[in-house]
């Protein structure tokens, strides 16, 4: 008899009888029911919301199949040719990093809103060495505008760590101030420093060969292999690794975790910087992969689909890795659906609104639907609700 | 009204509760318990900590629903849905921790809560003050309806407390120990006030574990113990010594044989310990101790005497405030909870949810959780799943964990097989000192012989144990010596074989005499 373990889930693989199928469907089904029920919802929200705005439309008739036919030009275009995959494993790959930033910060009881200034951080140093490095082989050039990123982003969440582990400041509060400090430093880099002499608005230089290769197509950039690395590496520090034990045992109970000898303290101070070096990342995969240059507008609200991505990835990294592709395929569909229909593209946003809203009443989506969850080792709705009142950890 | 009528309500009881039984899973907290209060009455309900007190009380209030047995009123069955329905049905509770809010003034605090009962929209000021101040004066405190509750003292919050239930009509009021809080002085002046209240015909539930306190007070006295009404006494009847072995229980259901000691040298030696709670208070004041390896030192004492906060002063998770905790010969007193249990130092702490056990994580997880980071649990930075899951299976069977597999997580065991798997963990090693702080609380009689015996095996195996509980019948069985602690102190130290049950539950109540504590303290 074999074991076969998929992260949380376990099975036994001896010759597969129907009460073992029926019990690994059922456990699988604890898992990604609460996910897959947010995203039927969403979706019967998004379809009224579709048929609803054709009553803006004068002298337009109601057509009750139009959101259907958006849903599908919507997957097609994400799906649906090699440029649409190319295009949705794209937007995915900054989702990737964020998620695994959102959902590892989580994992220790962190709620971290800040991975959009982490994000914009990253991608700040990343362009800021990648720009020094621009001559420099690419086999030097990629790594060291990757730790830059790495290492602007790990600052910026060390920082609510840090005052958290010291003054049980609310991480909650930090980083999103953090985020619109972000912001500032951003645009401050962009035309100060960082300027490219002679431009007409304020831009910086292309990062030359510190530029991600691109690997499928005319746009598939090297980032998506560089973040199914982060993922297996979150997945060993998680639950391989006495580290990643001591992480879960701080989230699921900060005070098990005290009289169990570990140190919650350094524990926070260490998820928070390790949660931004992940969307530093991400913000790296964005500047060196696809922008490669920076404006002070640069920013998309990646950091705060993160969010959306960890819960619907559990807070786990294969789900996360789920939950980007979702999110990314959305993001890579919109154009086509509007192509087609004339559906505009924010009706993406709206679904993604809507995912996270009934992830985030999951406790309510529960018990109307008489779910069993599967023990998550700490629900994130739990991190999510109780924010305010954590004060365990800071004595 | 008629001369019959007169009598007949007098003699009705205000407050009948008939054969109230109420079950939580693993523990018959109320097994038919029958209580009657009459107008005009103090009644002390008496019983030690988990007796079936509380609950009662819940059931009373309506925030549990008892599984049998009825509630009358004034001769009348009713059903109490909630604590907004008890406090319209006349009955208000004193909580031991007050529900005030302390920025709000005398009144304000008064009329939260009340005031949309009598008017939806508007506040009748003028008419809410005159009321609190009439009440205030009837029953003697007269009170600033203005001042803010949060420059009142302790004594003082609770009297707002009280008028807050007389203002809500309450005709039986419950105080939850409210002597805890309070100072000898102000107990006298609330005495007094309770008196007076009784005086005007109100019924009054009074909950103590106080016995000098409960026959000063009391007209008439129930005590329960796990559960059950184990007796009535009127106070002109009764002495502590009675009321001691009523609270605590004379018989044992079940005694492990606790067999001979052979104490050896001195593992755990404590020095004028002092250590503080939350509040800053010291709840540890000059405590010494000594316990020798083969050798059981339980410490008896009623919850809050400062046994919690001395027991987290040892084991590093509470800093010390002054004096010496010294291991095996090292002075261990800033040490932490991982240098305690690398230098061999087991600990049961006495709220397991809260410390002792990762309720999520597997039952294998959780007997690694205090060694995961060493072999054979971890190489390095890597776990080593396999031995954490072997290692696991073995103690499971040694300590005798009912569970299908070890991978299951540990919200799926009851409440005794939780309690074994944190003895399977912290005996489960090579064990210089094991510190257990209640590790019998809530459990079922068997568990707690298995318990029992594991650590008389421990004791015989050379292990040096020190055992806090607030069962003195458990501290009696099992405890080779046993420190009395009272307020803070060790007010007495006794021989476990020889102890006299009621001298040590009256020194657990009373703190006994200065001078036998002065002598005790020395002869340690």
């Amino acid at each position: 008899m074999t074991e076969i373990k998929l992260g949380p889930l376990r099975f036994r693989a001896s010759r597969p009888t129907r009460a073992s199928l029926a019990r690994a469907a059922q456990a699988t089904w604890s898992i990604v029911a609460l996910p897959v029920i947010a995203i039927v919802l969403a979706l019967v929200v998004g379809y009224v919301v579709i048929v609803a705005s054709q009553l803006l439309v004068p002298g337009r008739a109601i057509d009750l199949l139009l959101p259907l036919n958006a849903y599908a030009t919507l997957f097609g275009g994400a799906f649906g040719s090699f440029d649409g995959i190319v295009r949705t494993l794209v937007s995915s790959t900054p989702l990737i990093f964020g998620g695994l930033s959102v959902a590892l910060a989580f994992r220790a009881g962190l709620f971290n809103i800040g991975a959009q200034g982490q994000f914009l951080l990253g991608a700040l140093g990343a362009v800021w060495i990648g720009v020094a490095v621009r001559d420099q082989p690419a086999l030097f050039a990629i790594p060291v505008a990757l730790l830059a990123a790495m290492l602007a982003g790990a600052a910026w969440g060390f920082i609510p760590g840090f005052l958290k582990a010291i003054s049980g400041a609310h991480e909650v509060v930090t980083t999103i101030m953090l985020n619109y400090t972000a912001y500032s430093v951003i645009a401050w880099a962009v035309s100060g420093p960082l300027d490219q002499p002679g431009s007409a608005s304020p831009i910086t230089d292309t990062v030359g060969n510190a530029g991600l290769p691109i690997l499928l197509g005319r746009t598939g950039h090297a980032g998506i292999v560089v973040a199914l690395v982060a993922v297996a590496f979150v997945w060993w520090l998680l639950f391989r690794t006495t580290r990643g034990f001591e992480i879960r045992t701080v989230g699921a109970n900060p005070d098990a975790a005290r009289y169990a000898g570990m140190r919650p303290r350094f524990i926070m101070v260490l998820t928070m910087t390790l949660a931004g070096a992940l969307a530093g990342l991400s913000g790296a995969s964005v500047l060196l992969g696809v922008t490669r240059y920076m404006t002070a507008s640069f920013g998309t609200t990646v950091g705060f689909d993160s969010i959306a991505v960890a819960l619907l990835g559990r807070s786990h990294p294969v789900g996360v890795v789920f939950g980007a592709l979702l999110f990314g395929a959305m993001r890579s569909g919109a154009l086509v659906m509007y192509g087609q229909t004339r559906i505009p593209a924010e009706i993406v946003d709206v679904l993604q609104a809507t995912i996270l809203f009934f992830l985030v009443a999951a406790p309510v989506l529960r018990r109307v639907l008489r779910l069993r969850d599967v023990r998550s080792e700490l629900g994130t709705t739990e991190t999510l609700t109780r924010t305010y009142g954590s004060e365990a950890v800071t004595r | 009204m008629s001369a019959e009528l007169d009598v007949a309500t007098v003699r009705a009881p205000a407050l009948e509760m008939r054969g109230v039984s109420k079950r939580y899973p693993g523990v018959l907290a109320n097994d038919h318990i029958d209580l009657d209060v009459r107008p005009g009455e103090i009644h002390a309900l008496l019983g030690e900590n988990g007796a079936g007190k509380t609950t009662l009380m819940n059931v009373l209030y309506g925030l549990a629903r008892p599984d049998e047995g009825e509630i009358l009123l004034d001769g009348q069955p009713v059903t109490i849905h909630g604590p907004a329905d008890a406090i319209n049905q006349g009955i208000s509770m004193v909580h031991q921790h007050f529900m005030l809010v302390p920025v709000f003034s005398v009144a304000d605090n008064i009329l939260l809560g009340a005031e949309v009962m009598r008017d939806p929209i508007f506040i009748n000021r003028a008419e809410a003050h005159r009321r609190i101040v009439e009440l205030g004066r009837r029953f003697g405190f007269d009170v600033d309806p203005e001042v803010r509750v949060g420059s009142l003292s302790v004594g003082w919050q609770q009297r707002v407390e009280i008028l807050k239930a007389l203002y809500r009509n309450a005709r039986i009021l419950v105080l939850d120990e409210p002597t805890a809080v309070l100072t000898p002085q102000e107990t006298e002046e609330i005495f007094a006030v309770l008196r007076r209240l009784a005086d005007a015909g109100h019924s009054i539930i009074f909950i103590s574990h106080k016995l000098y306190e409960v026959l000063q007070i009391a007209d008439r006295i129930t005590v329960i113990r796990r559960g059950r009404v184990v007796g009535q006494r009127l106070p002109a009847e009764t002495n502590e010594e009675d009321l001691a072995e009523l609270m605590v229980g004379r018989e044992v259901a079940l005694v492990v044989d606790r067999g001979e000691s052979h104490p050896g040298e001195v593992r755990l030696e404590i020095r004028g310990l002092r250590v503080r709670d939350d509040r800053g208070h010291e709840a540890v004041q000059g405590v010494d101790l000594e316990v020798r390896a083969g050798e059981i030192v339980g410490v008896a004492g009623v919850a809050g005497n400062g046994q919690d906060e001395l027991v987290e002063a040892i084991i590093g998770l509470r800093p010390v405030a002054g004096g010496r905790i010294s291991l095996e010969g090292r002075d261990v007193t800033t040490w932490s909870p991982r240098d305690m249990n690398e230098a061999g130092v087991g600990y049961v702490p006495a709220d397991r949810h809260r410390f002792g056990v990762v309720l999520s994580f597997s039952i294998a997880d959780n007997l690694s959780l205090t060694s995961y980071y060493k072999a054979p649990f971890a190489r390095g930075l890597v776990r080593d799943e396999a031995a954490i899951e072997s290692t696991a299976e073995e103690r499971i069977r040694k300590f005798d964990v009912r569970t299908p597999t070890a991978t299951a997580p540990a919200n799926t065991l009851s409440g005794g097989n939780q309690q074994k798997l944190i003895v399977a963990r912290e005996f489960g090693g090579e064990t210089r000192l094991l510190v257990l702080d209640q590790p019998t609380r809530g459990l079922d009689v068997g568990s707690i012989e298995f318990i029992h015996r594991q650590t008389i095996a421990k004791r015989d195996a050379g292990a040096a144990i020190l055992l806090v509980s607030a069962e003195l019948d458990e501290v009696l069985e099992v405890s080779d010596r046993i420190a009395v602690m009272y307020r803070g102190r060790v007010v007495a130290i006794r021989d476990g074989r020889t102890a006299d049950k009621n001298e040590i539950g009256l020194l657990m109540a009373t703190g006994g005499e200065e001078r036998e504590a002065r002598a005790a303290g020395s002869a340690a």
